[in-house]
């Protein structure tokens, strides 16, 4: 798929954290921009982070006019990749329900889906009896503890193969230049002439990365490592406004096809989808506490079933083959982190939380052009770090604490 | 499954207990600037190590109280309170 070059001892741009953000900003890097003298280096293997753990979920209904615009680009993207990058990535556009199972969730939906249709979005609001001609097996009825109110239902939401977005990424980069090292740790990022005691932090520049192969010198490093954010950041002196916690997710054994559709609820803290070999893949909220260990938990498992159990009783004799666990960098305002951090030559591209699989496309794409350009695209603008400090926070918890 | 060690009620099941985050000295709201009581609430320290944390003890004694933990180990230290808060001095 890519080839197993040396590592060389310098390089116009690094980019540390091999999954497919740091491969969709190396792709759009030399594609777009012809910057082809650039490195991905990943401590493990490409795809081992949530890259390769995610539940494949892709749609563009999020609640602010900024993060609709921006997820509504990477559809886009998603769309035609398959082309673009010459491998199937098997996007299923199979619609996407949100369910409403309280009053106050319905009024969410119904801002959502407002919000979403002047952008163009195709999203709205649908009562329990449409939700039941598109998901026969959900329980509708007025009986359950929490009855099924309506949904926000959105179509060209869908799944996508992660792996072969992976892979498509890595080998069409590769093929322009790029050079993918895997078992390559980032241990530190040399910074000269920042505020801090040590010379580094706002102020400074980058001048090159310390990995466990050996030094390489470099001008720009462009942090890409979600769950682990923080520690590389601290590396150059940028304080984030990341915690790390663990995503859960399981998948049963495979039976014929009857979900048509992605299901979210909210209330019950679960959504559910079923893969094209027919297994149900399951997840849930992040886990409670921050960790950097990815084991799984009984309570996740047993708080699962109870849950789907309440949407779709007839499932009850379904069997859980395996679960698994990823780490996520979550934000206050469950919206990313983009572009420059006051240390010249040091970009970051975190704060993916449980979102940001379907966000890599156009994170690419405009991060790429920030370190091409040296300026901020407009359409990453609102996520930058200063925004914590300004207090002009874009709040996305509405629309991704649940539904990733 | 984590045994929170509630200085009260001693280890019980995480599930018990609401998590409320890093613990860190809280700025005077009244002298802090916007930017100062922002850096409070929304920058973190992340560490993959020991961090002192703050709980709530949801389902037994309703008290608030802060623990050291590895995050990479998830293990709490021991004793679970840094050793100048258990002599009950400000850390
Ligand atoms: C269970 C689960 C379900 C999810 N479901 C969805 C979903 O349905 N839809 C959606 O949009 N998103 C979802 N997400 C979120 C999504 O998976 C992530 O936001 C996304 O994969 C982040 O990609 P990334 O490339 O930024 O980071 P990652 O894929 O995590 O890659 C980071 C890489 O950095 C490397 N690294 C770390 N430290 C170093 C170092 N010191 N030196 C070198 N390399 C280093 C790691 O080895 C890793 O490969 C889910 C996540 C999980 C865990
Ligand atoms: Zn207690």
């Amino acid at each position: 798929m890519w080839r197993d070059v040396p590592l060389r001892n310098s390089y116009d741009v690094v980019i540390v954290g091999g999954g497919v953000h740091g491969l969709a900003t190396a792709y759009y890097l030399a594609a777009n921009h012809g910057i082809t003298d650039v490195a991905v280096l990943d401590k493990a293997y490409l795809g081992s982070g949530g890259s390769g753990r995610n539940t494949a979920i892709v749609r563009s209904n999020y609640l602010t006019p900024e993060g609709v615009a921006f997820y509504d680009r990477s559809l886009q993207l998603y769309n035609t990749m398959s082309a673009d990058l010459n491998i199937n990535v098997m996007f299923s556009e199979r619609g996407h329900l949100t369910l409403a199972h309280t009053d106050s969730a319905l009024r969410t939906m119904r801002w959502r889906a407002e919000v979403n249709k002047l952008q163009g979005i195709d999203s709205s609001v649908i009562g329990p009896d449409e939700i039941k001609k598109l998901a026969p097996s959900l329980d509708t009825s007025s009986h359950p503890r929490f009855p099924i109110l309506g949904a926000l239902y959105h179509p060209p939401g869908g799944i996508v193969r992660h792996d072969a977005v992976v892979w498509g990424y890595a080998r069409a980069a590769d093929h322009l230049g790029v050079e993918m090292h895997q078992q390559t740790e980032v241990t530190d990022i040399e910074v000269t002439g920042g505020d801090g005691p040590d010379g580094k932090g706002p102020g400074g520049r980058v001048t090159g990365v310390v990995t466990s192969r050996g030094r390489i010198s470099t001008p720009t490093v462009v942090n890409c490592t979600a769950g682990w954010a923080s520690l590389i950041s601290d590396m150059a002196g940028v304080k984030l406004p990341i915690s790390t916690r663990p995503l859960q997710a399981a998948v049963t054994e495979p039976v014929k096809v009857f979900l048509p559709t992605v299901v979210v609820s909210g209330s019950l803290h679960v959504y559910v989808s079923q893969t094209d070999r027919g297994e149900l893949v399951f997840g849930a909220s992040v886990d409670p506490y921050n960790n950097y260990g990815i084991t799984g938990s009984l309570e996740f498992t047993e708080e699962l079933a109870g849950h789907v159990l309440e949407l779709m009783p007839g499932i009850s004799k379904m069997r859980l083959l395996r679960q698994w666990s990823g780490l996520c960098d979550m934000t206050p305002d469950y919206s990313p982190v983009m572009g420059f951090t006051g240390v010249d030559g040091f970009l970051c591209d975190v704060g993916w939380g449980t979102y940001g699989f379907k966000a890599a496309p156009v994170s690419g794409e405009q991060m790429a052009e920030a370190v091409a350009t040296g300026t901020t695209p407009e359409m990453i603008a609102p996520f930058s770090l200063d925004r914590f400090h300004a207090g002009t926070l874009v709040g996305e918890k509405g629309a991704a604490a649940v539904g990733h | 499954m984590l045994l929170v060690p509630c200085p009260n009620c001693g280890p019980r099941n995480a599930a018990d207990f609401s998590y409320v985050g890093e613990a860190k000295a809280r700025p005077d709201p009244n002298a802090a600037t916007p930017e100062e009581w922002r850096d409070y609430l929304y920058m973190k320290d992340n560490p993959a190590g020991r961090l002192r944390e703050t709980w709530y003890c949801r389902s037994g004694c309703r008290q608030y109280f802060v623990l050291e933990r590895d995050t990479a180990a998830n293990r709490f230290a021991d004793p679970p309170l840094p050793a100048a808060e258990a002599d009950g001095e400000e850390a």
